[in-house]
């Protein structure tokens, strides 16, 4: 028994069958009451104020975005490499859901900075590459759109996939550079990391993990519904060819 | 209520926006979910009544 | 090869597409920025070496679709494929079909349309170094993007969202390395990176486009 064996579509739609309403359920256990806690349980920061509270949707949804493309770059990998359907169906899967990350990230980003640098926006290089990344999730999303065979669809998104990360990563050493050349040193610091005490760390990996497992969760479904979607396709074909 | 203070907009804004895209996004999923796996039980049918 | 060159060079200019279009194209987005910025000298010539930069991108931009279309549609591609050369070759030569009849007129003509944003004197030589070590990565990378979105009907919007952000880090470093050289600072660094870019453009992106042209003609 290997994992490959989950590669095998019908495999795979009976175990996240069984699975799915387990990771639905852990995903509202951890998620809701790590955004209740967050949000009406937590204290004021000495230099943030209570706009701290952002730090619970915005810490997360900017490690997703990060994380699902990743996630998107192993699975372009695997079906380049190896062609299993159930890897490429994933990663169109999340495509979607990563762009909604990033568009959180940014969005909670700007209404934090506001108060906090007396600007929506700065070309900070994290704000940047997260500008950047937002724009290379579109271009994948709009090759899948564009394309109708899906076999071919999903070969050409993969291999742009690839492309674009190698791309979106000499971007993100470029924009650091390109910064530090312009600016003496950086005068936005995002790293809060390092000083995040206790009473604001534990909600937060809750809320950490409740996004991962609504990732998970909406995933699965995407997946199998994308899945469905090519069985759908291969009967209608079928179809059409036994009435001519 | 909880006492938000001067950043009550950015807070509620921002909270705000991140439970309304999440949510869309949730419904966007569910709804193709149950689309898509009716539209492929009814192709099913129409297969094996045709054998 | 030099066939293939000879032949897609003569059919550029015959089009009559890229060579003048491009050029054209480049003089009027350097002549509609001082239209929208300000004819203040100062301005203009502290964001010239960007302006051109941009616009020598955006020129790139347009003949794109055009170095795989024509061939894809008249099936010359798949004698392409099925001939001799790897298709990466035909890649290469291609890609560098688009940057003699585009890039390379950009790359001249750019100190010279540096005059109407009141470029100072060393910017006009850092201008023209940036955009001749930059363009070779910009037609390479463009080539790959037409690749990908060459069986596709309606391509040329889509392959601007797909090439524009592939880019990026080539137009940074170029401009960058642009801008310093003007202001009569050390741009050794992102000239070499933006060297770094192009070169491995040029020695890895043949393969990606090349399987992705496969994938398309299949």
């Amino acid at each position: 028994m290997s994992l490959w064996e989950f590669a095998n579509p019908v495999k795979f739609m009976a175990l996240s069958g069984k699975v799915l309403p387990w990771v639905i359920g852990l995903a509202a256990l951890t998620l809701v009451p790590g955004l209740i806690w967050g949000f009406f349980f937590t204290p004021e920061a000495t230099n943030f104020g209570n706009s701290v509270k952002i730090i619970y949707i915005h810490v997360p949804s900017a490690m997703m975005a990060i994380n699902i493309w990743v996630m998107m770059l192993v699975t372009s990998l695997i079906w380049i490499v190896r062609r299993h359907h159930v890897s490429v169906r994933a990663a169109k899967a999340a495509a979607l859901i990563g762009v909604t990350m990033t568009v959180i990230a940014l969005i909670t980003g700007a209404i934090w900075g506001e108060p906090m640098w007396g600007t929506y926006w700065a070309w900070d290089p994290r704000l940047t590459s997260f500008l950047i990344l937002f724009l290379f999730y579109l271009g994948y999303m709009a090759l899948w759109a564009a394309i109708e065979n899906p076999d071919t669809a999903a070969d050409l998104t993969s291999v742009l996939c690839i492309v674009g990360s190698v791309f979106a990563l000499l971007s993100r050493y470029a924009v650091n550079f390109w910064n530090q050349g312009l600016h003496q040193g950086a005068s936005l610091s995002l790293d809060k990391e390092e000083h995040v005490a206790d009473v604001y760390y534990q909600p937060l990996l809750l809320c950490i993990a409740g996004f991962v497992l609504l990732f998970v969760a909406l995933v699965l479904i995407r997946t199998r519904t994308e899945l469905r979607l090519v069985r759908l396709h291969r009967l209608e074909i079928r179809e059409r060819m036994k009435d001519a | 209520m909880l006492e938000l203070g001067k950043y009550a907009n950015a807070i509620l804004s921002s909270w705000g926006i991140t439970l309304g895209l999440l949510i869309a996004l949730i419904l966007v999923t569910w709804r193709r979910s149950v689309h898509v796996k009716k539209a492929l039980h009814a192709a099913e049918k129409r297969a094996s009544d045709n054998g | 090869m030099i066939a293939l060159l000879v032949r897609d060079m003569r059919l550029a200019m015959r089009a009559g597409g890229g060579f003048g279009l491009g050029l054209a194209f480049f003089l009027i987005v350097s002549t509609l920025v001082p239209f929208g910025v300000g004819p203040e000298a100062a301005i203009l010539s502290r964001i010239a070496p960007g302006i051109l930069w941009v616009g020598a991108l955006l020129a790139c931009l347009l003949s794109l679709d055009r170095i795989f279309q024509l061939d894809f549609e008249d099936g010359s591609l798949d004698l392409l494929a099925t001939a001799p050369i790897p298709m990466e070759g035909t890649v290469a030569i291609k890609a560098l079909a688009h940057w003699l009849v585009t890039g390379l007129p950009l790359t001249l003509a750019a100190p010279g349309f540096g005059a109407l944003m009141n470029l100072q004197s060393p910017g006009h030589y850092w201008i023209f170094i940036t955009l001749l070590i930059g363009t070779p990565a910009l037609s390479m990378i463009g080539a790959f993007g037409a690749a990908l979105t060459v069986g596709l009907k309606r391509g040329g919007l889509l392959l601007s969202l797909l090439v524009l952000p592939l880019y990026i880090p080539t137009l940074i470093f170029g401009a960058e390395a642009a801008t310093r050289g003007t202001a009569g600072l050390s741009a050794l660094t992102p000239l070499l990176m933006m060297a770094g870019i192009t070169a491995g453009s040029i020695a890895l992106l043949p393969f990606a486009a090349a399987a992705a042209l496969r994938i398309n003609l299949r």
